[in-house]
Parts: structure tokens; sequence; C-alpha cells
């Protein structure tokens, strides 16, 4: 991972939660056009890190960060940066799907309206780009008009990632997309997200380590707020440097 | 070991007692202005205007104004109250400002309508000359019913999920965006539900309307904003207090309090039945 | 982007404006009650206002004005009322949530809303058609428009609000308190008094405080039921006045800048005062109550 080829450049990144330090000195570069997977036990801050990438945090006033998020020449966590800006750049899809209680279509081309584009017949057009993208197209395109909420939960995951594809972000961020979905969506999304590297770059948090092997091209393990290691996804599941790694990696603790 | 079975069967019956003494009491309300209120009911009654001395004739002027100063009121105070309430639910930051604005909201709604009234009198009334008329009332009534908007509007907001909040964010939505397109549109049947209440509640207020627009008799609809009007409770408390022939009036007075209870129990039911359908 | 953000920042101060609004509402009222109730006391005394001068306003010669009488028909009326309401209202709310079925509860809980909804002047309406023609039978008077007919109307009116507040109290209760006492045999009743009812205590204080603010501001109801006699009461039976009625009674026929109009101002800053006082104790109650639950 050589700084030029980043396209998110994390740089000394603290977070506070009130009092508790829940993010301590985290340096991390994204290389564009791969799949990084976030992966550590719980409560370890893949989480909140992630949440860092796009100003979700802005939400929560006891929220404190230091450091820096480098993007576009940006740093994104600088008081003058436009967080709309930021998230219109870096999407998210979040941990349990939710899309809007509106219909499939307008879930879809809400992102798009929102950001100015008024031709319906190009509206349309990008809806189904981005429905067929996340292969969901064939299963909806009779039914474009009915709830997001009647669809399944696999399908609404899908539909959240079709929304986040339409306005094209460069950067989609993805918060255990799979951990409330079954078997079978699963496998869907994860064949997703492989399609989607070609356009876009993905940061995955998931605690599913087989996942992490399948889809990503980096991993970095996260424990107790802190990055202990980071590398090619096979290097850091075959040959571990860290002890702490080795021992989630084969499973002793999660 | 009897003693203690004695007292719990005395002591759940007296709190089956209380329960059974409050229905009671709406009971009783409902049946006596139902049974002597329907005795006077007619197409007569509702659509024709009062005449020899309210001794015959109809309430239609007292519904027409009621009617009229309770949308206007609402017209008034949902806006504003809901705004209000989308300020504490989703803007308002932490610190003293926002704990005055609640606490002044809070105190708002025990204020006594009387007092509203006096305000209204000496604000709307005399201050912006509004004179005594349908929008000085009005102005009165939304501010009597803004608390209870402010209040169930921002519990229907706090409803929505967070993850909806989130979804719009995360495409690029700005915060008013993403009120504006889903927050709002999820939180539309709680929202309603208080409007509705507000409504029912600027219907049967009379000492708000006492010195800021109600007259107990007009031979004229209102034209204006600003003209007089009547409404039905006044109307009520004047046949039943005021009248000259009160057995004469007697019949008339259950027949506008019959009206004024279906109005408001009418709108209530609307309210239930819109919570009960947001479930 | 710079247009969006501007209807961003637009109606982040609209909404910040409507929330000033309601501050400043509050504010408006106590501000207005009390210049207009100081010019009051510009020609009266505060001491001749609150001591026990009779309040007539329309003598020949000098007009009195002694809040006296007044104060006691409210406190009179209130706490017949709270006497009346406070019992059946708790009774209720701890039926509502410790005992009653799903289904009675349905029942139930429209019924207490349905009891809030009904207009004052309804009920009052029923002080002169039902209560009062029962309260001169029964205890043989002349008529009933009495304070004990305004307590019972104002029990009524106050009944919605002290059922409400005092079912969320209870409701608040955690579980594992009762099924603690629960395991150690006590019975449903005696879980109920020993220790639902203490957790919950000062809760339902509130919820009896905030039901006495209504029956304190309320005016229709005791305006048309109580007989409106502007002197000191001697018992439940005498006819009583109170501040409200005497505001809604005789502002509608003072004109305006005069010392009466002004001293009306004087009884509703008193008024305004009594409820302001009752609704801060009851949210501190409740507050505390929040604190510790949590």
């Amino acid at each position: 991972m050589t700084q030029h080829s980043n396209l998110l450049e994390i740089q000394h990144l603290n977070l506070y939660f009130g009092k508790k330090h829940a993010l301590k000195d985290i340096n991390l570069g994204i290389p564009k056009n791969k799949i990084v997977a976030l992966i550590g036990p719980s409560g370890c801050g893949k989480t909140a890190l992630l949440r860092t990438m796009n100003r979700m945090h802005d939400l929560n006033p006891d929220v404190k960060i230091t450091g820096a998020i480098h993007f576009d020449g940006h740093n994104i966590l600088h008081g003058n940066t436009n967080p709309v800006r930021v998230r219109r750049d870096i999407g998210m899809v979040f941990q349990k799907p939710n899309p809007f209680p509106k219909s499939i279509f307008k879930n879809v081309a809400y992102g798009l309206e929102i950001n100015g584009m008024r031709d319906s017949a190009e509206i349309r057009q990008r809806v189904e780009d981005s429905l067929r993208a996340a292969y969901l197209w064939e299963e909806v395109r009779d039914d474009l008009d009915k709830s997001a909420l009647e669809l399944s939960g696999g399908q609404q995951q899908r539909l959240c990632i079709a929304r986040t594809i339409a306005v094209e972000p460069q950067i989609i961020l993805m918060d255990e997309p799979c951990s409330a979905l079954d078997p079978i969506s699963t496998g869907k999304v994860e064949e997703t997200m492989l399609q989607l590297k070609e356009q876009f770059t993905l940061v995955v948090v998931t605690h599913n380590m087989q996942q992490a092997q399948r889809v990503a091209d980096f991993t970095a393990f996260m424990y107790l707020g802190e990055v202990i290691e980071h590398g090619d996804t096979s290097r850091i599941f075959k040959h571990p440097e860290h002890e702490l790694t080795k021992n989630y990696v084969h499973g002793r603790f999660g | 070991m009897m003693p203690k079975k004695l007292m719990q069967i005395l002591g759940l019956s007296s709190l089956m007692a209380c329960a059974a003494v409050v229905v009671g009491l709406l009971g009783i309300i409902l049946f006596d202005m139902t049974g002597k209120g329907v005795q006077v009911l007619s197409w007569e009654f509702l659509a024709s205007f009062p005449h020899k001395g309210m001794t015959q004739g109809g309430i239609f002027p007292a519904i027409f104004g009621t009617v009229a100063i309770t949308l206007l009121s609402t017209l008034l105070a949902a806006p504003l109250g809901i705004a209000c309430a989308v300020w504490l639910a989703e803007y308002a930051p932490n610190h003293a400002f926002t704990r005055l604005v609640q606490a002044s909201i809070r105190n708002l709604a025990g204020v006594p309508s009387i007092v509203y009234g006096l305000f209204g009198l000496a604000i709307f009334v005399e201050g912006l000359h509004m004179g005594m008329s349908v929008l000085a009332s009005g102005c009165t009534l939304a501010l009597l019913t803004l608390p209870s908007v402010i209040t169930t509007t921002e519990e229907a907001l706090r409803r929505v999920p967070v993850l909806y909040r989130e979804g719009a964010l995360a495409l690029g939505a700005t915060k008013w965006e993403t009120m504006r397109s889903v927050v709002l549109p999820a939180a539309v049947p709680g929202i309603l539900t208080g409007v509705i209440l507000a409504l029912s509640r600027a219907a049967g207020e009379t000492a708000p309307i006492l010195f800021t627009g109600v007259v107990f008799y007009s031979r004229f609809l209102p034209y204006s904003v600003f003209d007089e009007f009547m409404a039905l409770p006044y109307h009520l408390y004047i046949l039943s207090t005021q009248h000259h022939e009160p057995d004469i009036a007697r019949p008339l007075a259950y027949g506008t309090a019959l009206v004024l209870l279906v109005l408001v129990l009418a709108l209530n039911l609307v309210a239930f039945i819109v919570r009960a359908k947001q479930r | 982007m710079r247009r969006r953000m501007f209807w961003d920042r637009l109606f982040e101060r609209i909404f910040a404006g409507s929330a000033l609004v309601a501050v400043l509402t509050l504010a408006g009222i106590f501000v207005l009650l009390i210049i207009n109730a100081m010019q009051a006391f510009g020609t009266l005394s505060i001491r001749h206002f609150f001591s026990n001068t009779p309040w007539n306003p329309s003598a020949y010669e000098i007009p009195t004005f002694g809040i006296g009488a007044l104060l006691s028909g409210t406190i009179l009326t209130t706490f017949g009322a709270m006497a009346l309401a406070v019992p059946v209202g708790i009774g209720t709310a701890f039926f509502l949530s410790e005992i009653a079925s799903v289904r009675m509860r349905n029942l139930l809980k429209p019924a207490v809303e349905m009891l809030a909804a009904v207009p004052s002047v309804v009920i009052g309406f029923t002080g002169i058609v039902l209560v009062g023609p029962f309260l001169a039978r029964l205890f043989d008077l002349p008529n009933g428009l009495n304070a004990l007919n305004g307590s019972i109307l104002l029990a009524v009116m106050a009944l919605p609000t002290i059922v409400s507040v005092a079912e969320d109290a209870i409701h608040a209760v955690p579980h594992t308190y009762k099924e603690a006492s629960y395991a150690l045999g006590a019975n449903k009743w005696e879980t109920l008094i020993r220790v639902t009812l203490p957790a919950c205590y000062s809760g339902i204080v509130a919820a009896v405080m905030l039901g006495m603010g209504r029956a304190v501001g309320e005016t229709m109801t005791v305006l048309m039921a109580t007989g409106n006699a502007t002197a000191f009461p001697d018992s439940m039976f005498s006819s009583v006045r109170t501040i409200t009625a005497t505001v809604a009674i005789e502002m509608g026929e003072v004109p305006s800048n005069t010392p009466h109009y002004y001293i009306l101002f004087a009884c509703a800053l008193v008024l305004f005062l009594i409820t302001l006082a009752v609704n801060v104790g009851a949210e501190h109650l409740a507050s505390r109550l929040r604190k510790r639950g949590q």
C-alpha cells in the first residue's frame, strides 16, 4: 500500500466517546478499486472507524475526533469541509438494511433527485443500472412501485447498495452488510461487492473471517481501538506477524 | 393467611371500583347529553339562526363560528408547533437555551386557559388592534394548543428510526432534505394525531375566546376574520346560565351540548383511528 | 450545492426561530401580567389586596378589591376536588397498569382519553343539570350551586390527568422489583402497596400536582356550578367564586385601563404564579424519578 495509490489516507486518528478513548492513533491507507476489510472482535472500534470516514459521527455531539483523513486533496475531518459533500462521495451501507418507507423506485431515485437530477428518463435509466449492478433488477423489475419494506432482508440490503451506487460515490463503506442476512442473500451481496470493485473502492467491516477472505484484497485487524496489523488478506490470514492477529484469525477469541 | 388474602381481595376490588367510577362518570355525561340532546336535534336546529331571544331556531352561526376559529387556530399552530418540535427533536444542542425552550413548553401547557384569554385580549385585541374578532380568538387558541402540538410532534419524530436519517445523510442529503423527504413523511401519522387533538381542544375551549371575539348573539355570520362570531361552547354557557327563561332554553342547551360533544369526540375518534392504523 | 446548503441553513434558522416563539410566549404572558398588575398596585396596596377586604368592585362609593375571598374559593374547590380525584385517579391508574387485562386496558384507556376531551363547558353544564339538583335533594338545599358541586366537577376534570401521569409512573417501575417481591412470597396486593407504590411515589405526587394545576386554572366549570357569591365561604355548601370565575365574569364588563381592569390582571398573575409553582414542582419530582430510573 504505497502512499500515492491510496484514495483515502487516515493519519493519527483518535476518537473519543465522551471520556472513552475509542480509536487510538489510527494510520491506514485505502487503495483505489480494492476491497479493504476491517476485522476484529466486537467493540474494537471497526464501526467507529468506518463512520469517521464519512462524518457520520457528526450526529453525535459526544464524539470528539483528532487527526486527519485525506481524500481528494482535502482533510475530510476539517471543520470547513462540508459533510454533505463528503457523504455524497463516500457512501455507506448499514448493518441493518434501512430502505426508506417509500417505493423501490423512489428509494434509488432519492439520492439522484436531491443531487439535482431532474430528467425523468435519465433517472429511470440510472435506477435500472443501479439495480442491475446490485443484482436486484431481475427480482424487482415488475414491481418498482411496491413499498421497499415488502422486500426480504437480503433484497432490502441489495436495494440499499443500489441506492448508494446510484449517486456514484467514489468509496462505499459497508458496516457488516451481511450480518442480518441468511447465507444465500449473503452470497448474493458478496458477489455484488466483487463486481462493484471494478468501479468503486470498498471498505467493509465484518466479523465473518470467511467473508473477509472471500472478498477482501486487503485486511486490517483491529483490537481495543488500535490497528494491530494490516496488509494483503492472504498474508494476514496465513502469516500474521502479530500474536493477537494470529489468535484472532484462528478463532481463539472473538 | 386469611387476613392476607382478604386484604388482597378488598384492595384489588377497590381499585376496580375506582376504574368503574371513571367509566361511570363518562357514561353518565354521555348518556344524559345524548338522551336529552337528541330530542331537539333536527335539520332546522343545525342549519338555522336562533330567533325569538334564542328560544327558537337553531345554532348554525355557533357551529360556523366554532369551526372557523378552530380551523384558523390550527392553521396557525400547526406549522409553528411542528417547526418548533423539529428543532427540539433534530437540531437542538444540549445546552441552556434548549432546556429553556423545553421548560417553557411544559409550563405553557399548564397555564390556565383564562390567562391565555387575558393575554389574547391585551396582545391581539388591543395591542395589535385586531379587535374582538375571529382572528384574535384564532391566534389566542393557537397559542393555547401550541404546547400539545409541539409535544406530540416531538414524540412522533423521536419514534422515526435513526437508521432512516443515516440512510439519507449517507447519500449526501442535507439535514433539511433528510427531514423533508424521509423523517417528516415517516412521522406524519403521529403529527396528524397531535394536530387533530389540538383541533378538538380548540373547539371546546371557552375561556380564551370570552374577551377576544365571541358574542352571544349575532345576526350575521362573520364576513371576514375581523368580525365577531358565535361559538358552540359560549352558546351553551349563555343558554344554561344567562338566559332569562331557563326552562325554555334548557332543551336547546342540551342540543348545543350534544353537538359540541359529538364534534369533539368525533375528532378524538379520528385521532384514535389514525394512531391505531399506524401500529 | 451552495443553493442546497442555503436552504439547509435557512430551515435550521426557521426551526430555531419557532422554538424561540415558545419561550417568548411564556415570557410575554409573564411580563404582560406583571406590567398590568403593577399598574393595579399603583392605586391599591398589595397588603390590602391580600387581606380579608371584601371583593366589591361595584360598590357605590369606594370599590374594594380583596382577593382573599376569591382565593379561598379557589383553594376550597381545588382541595375538595383533590380529595375526590386523588384516590379514584390513583386507584384507576393502578388498576390499569397492574390488574386490567389487555382487553380491559384497550377499553379503559380510550374512556379516560374521552373524559379528558369533554369540553369544560359541558362538564359545567352537567353541574347545573345533574350534580346541582342531586346535591340539593341529597342535602336538602335551596339549590346545588356551591363549592361541593364545583369540587365534584373539578375532580372529573382533573381525573384524566392524574390517571395518565400516575399510570406512566407506575409503568416505569422495573419488573425486577415486583418479581423479587413475589419471590419472597408476597401476594399481588402486598407487592403493590409495599413495593410498587413506594417505588413510584414521586411520580404519583407529580400526577396529583398536575391534576391540581388543572383544577386551579379551570374556569368554565366553576363559573357555571359554584354559585359565584363573593363572600368568604363557611363550608362546602357555601356558594363561592374562584379567581378564574371572577376574571371571566368581570373582564368582559370593565373598560380597559381602569384600576379594576388592572386588578383583574393582578388576579390572573396570582393564578399564573400558583399554576407555575405547581407545574415546576411536578416537573422537578418527575425529573428526579427519571434520573433515579437511569
